[in-house]
């Protein structure tokens, strides 16, 4: 028997279009890389719940109010089955938490935005959502079996939420003066700060060839976007809204939109902190956190106890 | 009263204290403990929610007069609310809220199951549906109360405190007023003064397990069965009722 030469069973593997799993060698880089894109990601899930957790008490119907909860619970659970993912490659939820609340670790900076009236409710599950699946459906065919497999349940419930979102917008835009005015002021708001979750251009950002190799990443983004505004126009249009961007026409030629780029001295600032909502994003996951330190505690005492009667037993 | 009146209170009754329990509970949605518990408890809120949605539409129906489980939610002033009041107490630390869960879930598993034997079928389906999702509230709230009470000193601590702050409203949980006369007589409400003594045999045992005192002679808040509630009422109403009120004509 010859000697088995791991780093080329990995390659071997990924040129077979097969997947790794867990247990399986992997080269560090490749983990490395994994761990802070799994982590990052269940972030963004959790800070997620707090811009739309904002409108749970003041959700305008019965319905309006359970769907909301359902969705907020929903990205809850992202979370769990990311952080789990990431543990599988042998990092601890306790270390993920103390990047994220330290402000080590990374999320999305669309979370860094206000949710000022109900139409945001709506616009982000339309949008943010609908930005995040483009991001995401590549992710179901990943090269690492854990995080394909997540992120198969995820973009279902995604494209589910982008559904409610874009009900939402309808109501809306379709309702009173009042409502139609709050729909387009949403919509304002959160246009480019949706083209922003795309990543910077191209020009600024060349593929890593390792996140092609490994099968994270498959298209660039300016190519992720334009598909974005290709898909996010007719919708605008049905609902008689316009998108804040006086340069948005059809280009026959190119067989799509041209539009105007983000301005991305706004998206640096954000990522580094500086967002509208950055301090008390963060504020508020290390309040929850630090104020449900004696229950985990108290969890955890008892739990001992348990054991030490039962091998006492 | 008719008994169409007594049915239309008794659903509104037990429609808002649905309502606002739900309401507390999901002001923990993002702000749990831990990820795993602020799951669990958005879960409790939305089985609540969802039979809130249920008892508000068949008050709306029972009342005849066109207005829809919304408007009654939405468009009712404090006053006009009758959820028990202790569902309007706020949160507090985590073992407050559990202790008040698992007080109410006790309750509410023996009412529902109860209920379930209406012979109003709209009532009794309901009930039906919702012993079941009480029976898994219960054993998460009763199992937490147990964890705390046998958990740190800190936890057992607060746990108590949570217990002396809500006990002065458990009592009115089986106050029955004309309504519940009417309508037992009928065979459709729930005699809730046949509820009581085994509803104290589940609480004192779990006290026990949990080295839990009961405050002693703690005066009985009331009020709720006629629309009188405590402060907090109207603002968990204010917030709850601000974009339909800002907003009549909408619909959304």
């Amino acid at each position: 028997m010859g000697v088995i030469n791991f780093e080329e069973l990995f390659e071997s593997k990924l040129a077979k279009n097969d997947i790794i799993e867990p247990k399986d060698w992997m080269p560090d880089n490749y983990r490395k890389h994994l761990i802070r894109q799994i982590s990052q990601h269940a972030h963004s899930e959790i800070v997620g719940m707090l811009p739309e957790g904002n409108w749970i008490t003041r959700a305008p119907s019965l319905r309006a109010k359970l769907v909301l909860l359902a969705k907020v619970q929903d990205e809850g659970g992202h979370g769990l089955y990311l952080y789990t993912a990431a543990e599988s490659l042998g990092t601890s939820r306790d270390e993920m938490l103390d990047a994220l609340l330290t402000g080590k670790a990374k999320y999305s900076s669309i979370f860094n935005y206000p949710t000022l009236t109900w139409a945001d409710v709506g616009a982000v599950g339309w949008l943010v959502d609908g930005a995040a699946i483009m991001n995401q459906v590549m992710l179901q065919r990943t090269s690492y079996g854990p995080y394909a497999r997540a992120m198969v349940r995820i973009c279902k419930e995604e494209s589910f939420h982008q559904r409610q979102g874009y009900e939402i917008m309808t109501h809306l835009a379709f309702g009173t003066p009042a409502q139609k005015e709050m729909a387009q002021d949403a919509l304002n708001r959160w246009w480019y700060p949706t083209l922003m979750m795309f990543g910077p251009p191209d020009v600024e950002s060349p593929n890593s060839e390792n996140a092609i190799k490994w099968r994270i990443k498959r298209e660039t983004n300016d190519e992720l976007r334009q598909r974005f505004v290709n898909q996010t126009m007719p919708q605008i249009t049905y609902l008689g809204l316009t998108a804040p961007d006086k340069n948005l026409k059809w280009n026959e030629a190119k067989n799509g939109y041209d539009f105007s780029e983000p301005d991305w001295t706004e998206f640096k600032a954000v990522i580094k902190g500086n967002g509208p909502c950055n301090k008390e994003r963060l504020a508020s996951r290390n309040k929850s956190h630090s104020e449900g330190a004696w229950v985990r505690e108290a969890a955890t005492a008892y739990a001992k106890k348990q054991n030490e009667k039962y091998e006492a037993a | 009263m008719t008994s169409k009146e007594a049915l239309f209170n008794y659903s509104l009754r037990l429609g808002d204290t649905s309502v606002i329990l739900a309401q507390r509970l999901s002001e923990w949605t993002g702000h749990g403990p831990f990820l795993e518990e602020d799951l669990a408890l958005t879960n409790i809120a939305l089985d609540i929610f969802g039979r809130a949605k249920a008892l508000l539409e068949y008050a709306a129906k029972t009342e005849g007069k066109g207005r829809t489980e919304d408007e009654l939610a939405f468009f009712r002033n404090d006053r006009e609310y009758f959820n028990a009041l202790i569902t309007e107490q706020p949160n507090g630390d985590y073992a407050k809220t559990i202790i008040r869960q698992a007080l109410i879930d006790c309750f509410d598993l023996a009412f529902y199951t109860e209920l379930a034997k209406s012979k109003d079928e709209t009532l009794a389906g309901i009930a039906a549906k919702s012993i079941k999702e009480i029976t898994y509230h219960k054993r998460h709230s009763f199992a937490w109360v147990n964890r705390f009470g046998n958990g740190t000193e800190e936890s057992f601590n607060r746990l108590q405190n949570g217990l002396n702050e809500i006990w002065p409203f458990v009592g009115e949980l089986f106050e029955m007023n004309e309504v519940d006369a009417i309508l037992i007589k009928e065979g459709i409400a729930v005699d809730l003064s046949a509820l009581k003594p085994n509803w104290e045999k589940e609480i004192n045992q779990l006290f026990a397990k949990a080295n839990l005192v009961a405050p002693e002679g703690t005066y009985v808040q009331h009020g709720s069965r006629n629309g009188l509630h405590t402060e907090y009422l109207s603002y968990i109403l204010a917030e709850m009722q601000s974009i339909p009120r800002m907003h009549p004509t909408a619909k959304w």
